[in-house]
């Protein structure tokens, strides 16, 4: 017999009421529990080291024309990004996974946005910001840096703070 | 209970819908019968089967019941639903193969014949068996069912791949062992 069934009998001579004392018990071992894991959750953010991110040359400003995009990965391998070519004549990069449901995102029709083809959300391509639909965070921005011709990825800001990079103005 | 059974012959109906209004009477639900004057085919004949709860030794009715409202006792009989609990869903009433369950729509329960759980748990016959003038639903004793007619009870039901043993009985014919009942076989009646 299935467990719920056994706990939800068709026969009333099977069926097992739960007491207050039990009920009782059950409260304060499961709030004990939370408290532990809280407790746990706590130790560990003591203990956090900032993420290291390594130093990438992901590509040269020569070989992207204004208005273009370029596909890389960073900071790993399972990291899909995009560099674009802003028609402001800034290289700015993001995540290519959506905040919403990690979609891969990919660039507007109209050269000004962001667009995840899933649910139709836009970016700004200037900052990252969502502009429409339902992500509920700005695009993950790979901090970039520039060296004569090359970029250089040097970090990912999670918060799209839009005044982090304003270094790699073009 | 108390060495009473409860048979339903349908031979014997004589469709006088004594034990519908009967049922009626009953202060627990009064105005709406329980039972089911069922036609066979109302424009060929007159004949009728009464329908009683069948009591299912493994009721349908609370094995689909998504808010376990519906309860066997320790003597075998399936209850109305709780009240506060059945939320009127009618999963009973379309997965119960004898079509027993009825959804009481002002009321928003299901309720069902339960024997009249109230006459029958000290001793007395339920309401129908009581004034059916042809003992088309009997309730005595089995040695007294078997002497006295020429069919035989039978609790076992199979409706296509399931397999239903009641606690109320059917009279059918001596040859037969059980009821078998394929509702594919009805649907294509026409074309036969």
């Amino acid at each position: 017999m299935k467990l719920w069934r056994d706990e939800f009998s068709i026969e009333t001579a099977h069926e097992r009421y739960v007491a207050r004392r039990q009920f009782g018990k059950f409260l304060v071992l499961t709030s004990f529990g939370m408290f532990v894991g809280n407790v746990w959750i706590l130790v560990k953010s003591w203990f956090r080291r900032d993420e290291v991110f390594p130093r990438t040359l992901v590509g040269r400003a020569s070989e992207i024309p204004k208005g273009g995009v370029k596909l890389f990965t960073y900071p790993g391998p399972q990291h899909p990004c995009l560099l674009f070519h802003t028609q402001s004549d800034r290289f700015v990069a993001y995540s290519q996974k959506c905040t919403h449901l990690s979609c891969a995102v990919i660039p507007a029709a109209d050269g000004k946005r962001i667009e995840c083809p899933c649910h139709h959300g836009f970016f700004s391509i200037e900052d990252g910001r969502v502009l429409q639909g339902p992500p509920p965070r700005p695009l993950p921005r790979i901090l970039l840096e520039r060296q004569g011709d090359e970029l250089w990825a040097f970090g990912v800001d999670q918060g799209g703070n839009p005044s982090v990079d304003s270094r790699v103005q073009g | 209970m108390f060495g009473r059974q409860f048979f339903i012959d349908p031979s014997r109906c004589i469709g006088c819908e004594s034990c519908v209004n009967a049922c009626a009477e009953c202060d627990n639900h009064r105005g709406e019968s329980m039972i089911h004057l069922d036609f066979i085919d109302r424009r060929e004949t007159t004949a009728t089967v009464p329908f009683v709860c069948m009591h299912c030794d493994d009721p349908t009715c609370a094995q689909v019941c998504p808010a376990d409202a519906i309860k066997k006792t320790d003597d075998g009989i399936v209850q109305s639903s709780l009240k506060p609990r059945c939320i009127a869903c009618s999963n009973c009433v379309l997965a119960c193969p004898f079509g027993i369950p009825k959804v009481m729509v002002r009321q928003e329960q299901m309720m069902k014949c339960d024997m009249c759980y109230d006459r029958t748990s000290v001793g007395k016959k339920p309401m129908c068996a009581t004034v059916c003038p042809s003992q088309a639903l009997a309730y005595v004793s089995l040695e007294e069912i078997t002497r006295g007619r020429r069919e035989k009870p039978t609790n076992v039901f199979y409706f296509g791949k399931q397999k239903v043993t009641t606690k109320v009985s059917m009279m059918i014919p001596r040859a037969l062992d059980a009821v078998s009942v394929d509702v594919v076989d009805y649907m294509w009646e026409d074309k036969a």
